[in-house]
């Protein structure tokens, strides 16, 4: 019965195109919506993968990285003398502007390391070596910065190049793999020490400063001693986590949820998804029904189950749903590939966005194919006798 | 020797059936009585709105009777007394349909749509539909087993039908208006085949019609009027059909 089912379902190519139509689109933007909005969330800790340690140490007040107050020079040395503190060494983070050979600016994100240790130096060099950041007005930058910084557009800008920073000259010595930041502007690495003389003076220079715990220590233990001893913040820089509030990437995300519009502007987008996906197929859905109604009659006369018409009315629904659901996923990845490769418009797929997004769907499906069964439920067996 | 009765297919005692509440009720079968003997054609005629149809709902088992109504015995078992889904599967075992309409479904082929009552008594595909293809060559559609009913004509959508009623072998098939969608030509073809086909001594076939062409078919014909019997004929060589049923019924 199940197979004739389907059979019912495909004969009625204009009914069955429309409901896979309309769920293909829901599918498409809830998955490309939702992996946008995380993608640009996830922009919004760049700095935290871009500048990898474990612990992040920022003034009391900071709730995300890419709003933070300075710090005293002295504060590296206070979170050094925390006991269970392995090493803690200076960070420098500020959007500056760069002027290119042709006289235009760009902006940038400007990051100061320690140039004794490299801590929070790139992760992944793609050219160069880390090592020679310490041969005058050396930089390096990543791999937007290569398209971003050239003077002729669709240049590339190659190791060996110079720019000028804030009327300095700066120099790349390599070529580093990163995670694109939220302003939109290309990472450049330097010395902590050339990045104060890149940025304009103010009284207080220091953004951060990164620590990693003593082996043996755990890392919350770690930051719990660091805020305990310095009065400072000290967040743990683990990725996102729901409920993880010492996390400064889940502390980062939740501010720009709560003070920004971005979550409720991909919400409607994902909310009308939802809301289409629901009113075309449950409509589409319950006149399929509607139209078949007086077969339906007859097989329930010819002794069909109410049951066996709902499985019918279930397995259709569903079917439907899984074959909306698998295109909808096929070209929200078609449309991914691109946009990972370009790096725009952001996107990040957690996994969970998938199943999420499949339970949606046969929700919906659920809901199309319940209006269905309410009719055959109600359906009398007799109807099919007064023609 | 003495003469065997014949097994009665139905027995209806005191039937009443009314529709709708309070001043809206609608009392349309007062007290039928009623029996539908194996071996016959027995057809249900009468004006339209005087109960006909509903009578053979009854019957089919999917209407019930008013509280307190008297007795429907199908092939001895008590209709009345059955659960809701006793009777579904009573109807799926012992019954066949035949609908005014056809009632095929569209986008099945003649193979499927008559494979359908051996698969909702969950008989496995491959066989329900290699039953379907000996039915259909047994009304003579043997060329047509892929087509799809829009593909067909009236008669033959109709001899698909009839293979549909036939194929789980059931021992009671109901029709409603079966030659009503029919030309003279095709009605006279479909009720030929239906000698044919259904009529056996363990078989009843009840029809309910309209068409006094095909009143000659019958072994017995049940006039209705009001909701009652009035009349109960038995046509063979001794009782010919009488003469105002050669007329037909008009509403």
């Amino acid at each position: 019965m199940l197979r004739l089912a389907l059979k019912m379902l495909f004969g009625d190519t204009a009914k069955f195109l429309m409901l896979v139509a309309g769920l293909v689109f829901a599918t498409f933007l809830m998955a490309q919506q939702s992996a946008v909005f995380c993608g640009l969330m996830s922009w919004t800790t760049a700095t935290l993968k871009n500048v990898p340690a474990p612990i992040w140490v920022v003034e009391a007040r900071v709730e995300q990285v890419n709003e933070t107050n300075p710090l005293l020079d002295t504060d590296v040395a206070r979170v050094r003398s925390v006991d269970s503190v392995a090493w803690a060494a200076p960070i420098y983070s500020g959007i500056l502007r760069v002027r290119l050979e042709n006289g235009n600016f760009k902006i940038i994100q400007l990051i100061g390391i320690d140039a004794t240790s490299f801590a929070g130096a790139p992760v992944r060099l793609k050219e160069g070596r880390i090592e020679d950041l310490r041969l005058p007005h050396a930089v390096i930058i990543d791999d937007l910065a290569v398209k971003r910084l050239a003077s002729q557009r669709g240049g590339r800008v190659k190791v060996g190049d110079v720019f000028e920073i804030n009327d300095q000259e700066a120099r790349i010595v390599g070529i580093a793999d990163t995670v694109q930041s939220f302003t939109g502007g290309p990472y450049v690495w330097t010395t902590y020490e050339r990045a104060l003389q890149y940025a304009p003076a103010q009284r207080k220079m220091l953004s951060a400063v990164i620590a990693a715990p003593r082996p043996g220590v755990s890392v919350a233990g770690c930051a719990e001693d660091i805020r305990r001893e310095t009065k400072l913040a000290a967040f743990l820089n683990q990725g996102f986590q729901f409920g993880a509030d010492q996390d400064f990437n889940t502390s980062t995300v939740w501010w720009y949820v709560r003070n920004t519009g971005i979550p409720f502007s991909f919400g409607i987008t994902v909310a009308i998804g939802f809301i289409v996906g629901i009113a075309i197929s449950c409509q589409t859905f319950y006149s399929f029904v509607l139209e078949h109604m007086k077969h339906l009659g007859a097989l329930k006369a010819m002794g069909a189950s109410t049951w066996t018409l709902c499985l019918m009315l279930l397995t259709q629904a569903f079917t439907v749903g899984l074959i909306g659901y698998g295109i909808g996923l096929f070209f929200t990845a078609r449309f991914a590939f691109p946009a990972l490769e370009n790096e725009q418009p952001p996107f990040y797929m957690p996994e969970i966005v998938p199943p999420a997004v499949l339970g949606v769907i046969l929700f919906i499906c659920g809901i199309s194919a319940l209006l269905g069964i309410w009719r055959v439920a109600r359906l009398e067996p007799a109807m099919v006798f007064r023609g | 020797m003495p003469e065997t009765a014949p097994i009665l297919a139905a027995r209806l005692r005191n039937v009443n059936k009314s529709f709708g509440d309070g001043g809206s009720r609608l009392q349309v079968l007062k007290g039928v009585d009623l029996d539908v003997r194996c071996g016959d054609i027995t057809m249900l005629v009468g004006p339209s709105g005087c109960g006909k149809t509903t009578l053979l709902s009854i019957i089919a088992g999917t209407l019930g009777c008013d509280e307190g109504s008297g007795e429907v015995t199908v092939f001895g078992q008590d209709l009345l007394g059955m659960s809701r889904g006793r009777t579904t599967k009573f109807r799926a075992q012992h019954i066949g349909f035949i609908f005014q309409s056809f009632n095929l479904i569209p986008t099945l082929s003649c193979v499927e749509n008559v494979s359908v009552p051996l698969l909702i008594q969950g008989r496995p595909t491959r066989h329900a539909e290699r039953r379907a293809r000996e039915v259909l060559e047994q009304v003579g559609l043997g060329d047509r087993m892929k087509h799809r009913p829009g593909q067909l004509s009236g008669g033959q959508q109709q001899r698909v039908a009839i293979a549909r009623a036939l194929v789980h072998e059931p021992r009671l098939i109901i029709c409603d208006e079966p030659t009503a969608a029919l030309d003279a030509k095709n009605g006279t073809l479909v009720m030929d085949l239906f000698e044919t086909v259904a009529r056996s001594p363990d078989r009843a076939v009840l029809i309910v019609t309209h068409d006094n062409r095909i009143f000659p078919h019958a072994n017995r014909i049940a006039s209705m009027d009001d909701g009652q019997i009035v009349e109960m004929h038995d046509i063979d060589a001794g009782h010919p059909l009488p003469e105002h049923l050669r007329h037909g019924f008009h509403a």
